[in-house]
């Protein structure tokens, strides 16, 4: 595969994220085979060998995870991929990541659990991404693609973000976007000499040794790395949120989804123009960040909050938060590999529209 | 302008290529495309089917409810996805694998004998470029030119003995439909 810049390529999300990964320079990955992301570790088998890159199918999930820890400290590109139960097993390593301040991106094409589940699309791992998923008072960045292009994209920047913060980037997204395939353009500039990486264990040749660990027995340490580690979340909290705001400004409800989700209901704010119905979406695009403060503001204007997730309502609760009793905060899902269909949702909004008119009425 | 295609068949009836391969030449046209495949547990001599959408538009979800076009290359991919058509929808069938069916919502059916044709050219794993000559004769939705080099593309080096005979049956498939007379009330809507 060539991948000149700008020129236009009909990829699945997979190969778009396996790409992407390369062209910001990515040379070492990680992984182990599962469905629906079977197509980053072949491509990664293909293109890393080309570029000089290493991938290993090694053999289990423990050891990519932890090949990818490796790596990191070396102040090498790397990254791991896989899906849910897949994640699942990794997250003891990710909270090493995470204490360890190394950075590294981890793809998850969600599918369907929980266990084995099934390998349909799904957004039920939101809670394990965004709330920590292993142990310990920590975070990874998480972002949320809606297209192959945004994956493409995404997946660049979370290795700018991981290196920018030295923290773990979490790519969330689900079968559906890692199956299908749209045009993709690669058109994001390589830099990754931006971020310098003097804590590297390079060999400590000529200069003081570099020690990388996520263990402080000595007591109150151990406290005063978390602080640090607090201070990082909040700065993160406050410069890297990202999310779409689309008809917000005059819409009677507005719609809070992401990824797959929130493109099926880009079609209900067409079908709602015919209806006379205003609907707006907010679509978080860092699931962690969390989009709070456009969602609060947001709620302060209009007469109720829809939130759409293939999950039995995880992102919902981050809504209520932000929305803190605002304005009414609505749910519906579909889980086990069921994706909403613009009906459905619609549907979902009829019933809530008149119900709310009513309250306004007696009040 | 949107068309949305469901394409399917026997697993090795070569829908995948033909999806891929229109969803290429379509987005070299400039238009927007989504293809989504069935993946994963898929049994052998089960049906493997694609979703297709092309729109000048920006397109939402990939997953297809109603269809403006099925191209089916046997019965049991008719059976599974008969549902899916609404009154004005197109339906190509490959008439080497199904027979007789029984056309319920009175939809223009355009019965192909694809199999036979390819069979006839001397490759009967070329059923899937006549369809594609018929599909197009009747929606003219590729650019057959642009079509062909990206089908130059996938068969490069020891598969390259294969495009002429590929590059046939598109012809084959467009010449059968051009000669029978349904034609004329579906270019292009």
């Amino acid at each position: 595969m060539s991948t000149e810049k700008n020129q236009k390529l009909l990829l699945t999300g997979n190969e778009a994220a396996a790409e992407a990964a390369i062209m910001a320079g990515c040379r070492f990955y990680y992984g182990y085979p599962i469905t629906p992301q079977n197509e980053i570790l072949t491509h990664m088998a293909t293109r890393m060998p080309q570029v000089g890159g290493t991938c290993i199918q090694v053999e289990s999930e423990l050891a990519a995870i932890n090949m990818v820890h490796g790596s990191a400290a070396a102040g090498a590109r790397t990254m791991t991929s896989s899906s849910s139960p897949g994640i699942s097993l990794k997250q003891e390593g990710i909270s090493y990541l995470a204490g360890s301040e190394l950075p590294c991106v981890i793809v998850n094409v969600q599918r369907g659990g929980p266990g084995l589940g099934d390998i349909s699309p799904s957004q039920a791992d939101y809670f394990q991404a965004v709330k920590g998923g292993g142990h310990g008072d920590y975070h990874t960045i998480v972002l949320a693609p809606s297209s192959v292009q945004e994956t493409a994209d995404l997946v660049f920047d979370a290795f700018d973000l991981a290196d920018c913060y030295r923290n773990p980037v979490m790519i969330l997204g689900d079968a559906q976007l890692g199956q299908m395939m749209e045009p993709v353009v690669f058109n994001k500039k390589q830099n990754p000499n931006l971020y310098k990486k003097p804590w590297a264990l390079t060999g400590a040749n000529g200069r003081r040794k570099n020690v990388i660990k996520s263990f402080y027995p000595v007591k109150g340490e151990l406290e005063e790395f978390n602080a640090k580690l607090q201070k990082k979340y909040r700065q993160i909290e406050a410069e890297e949120v990202r999310y779409e705001e689309i008809n917000t400004k005059k819409a009677d409800i507005v719609i809070v989804a992401y990824g797959t989700c929130a493109r099926i209901c880009k079609e209900i704010v067409k079908i709602g123009e015919k209806l006379n119905i205003k609907i707006g979406i907010i679509r978080p695009i860092t699931l962690w960040p969390f989009p709070c403060d456009i969602i609060r503001r947001v709620s302060e204007r209009v007469q109720a909050i829809l939130t759409v997730e293939m999950s039995a309502g995880q992102m919902v609760e981050d809504v209520r938060l932000s929305v803190s009793g605002r304005c009414p905060v609505h749910f519906y899902g579909r889980t086990g590999g069921g994706i909403p269909s613009p009906k459905e949702i619609l549907e979902k909004i009829l019933e809530i529209i008149p119900i709310k008119e009513k309250v306004t009425c007696a009040t | 302008m949107t068309e949305k295609v469901i394409l399917a068949g026997l697993g090795g009836q070569g829908m995948m290529l033909l999806g891929r391969l229109i969803a290429q030449a379509v987005m070299l046209d400039g238009k927007n495309v989504t293809f989504f495949p069935s993946y994963g547990t898929e049994v052998r001599g089960g049906t493997a089917h694609y979703h297709l959408i092309v729109s000048e538009e920006e397109i939402f979800s990939p997953v297809i409810e109603e269809a403006d076009t099925l191209i089916m290359m046997n019965l049991p991919s008719y059976l599974k996805f008969k549902n899916f058509l609404k009154p004005n929808s197109l339906l190509f069938l490959n008439s080497s694998m199904i027979d007789k069916i029984y056309n319920e919502m009175c939809i223009d059916i355009f019965r192909i004998p694809a199999t036979k044709i390819a069979n006839d050219l001397g490759n009967v794993v070329a059923s899937n470029m006549v369809m594609l000559g018929a599909y197009n004769a009747v929606k003219n939705l590729v650019s057959v030119p642009t079509f062909l080099s990206c089908l130059k593309n996938v068969l490069k080096g020891k598969k390259a003995p294969f495009f002429e005979v590929n590059k046939l049956a598109i012809e084959r498939g467009a010449e059968f439909i051009k000669n029978s007379n349904l034609v004329n009330s579906h270019q292009l809507h």
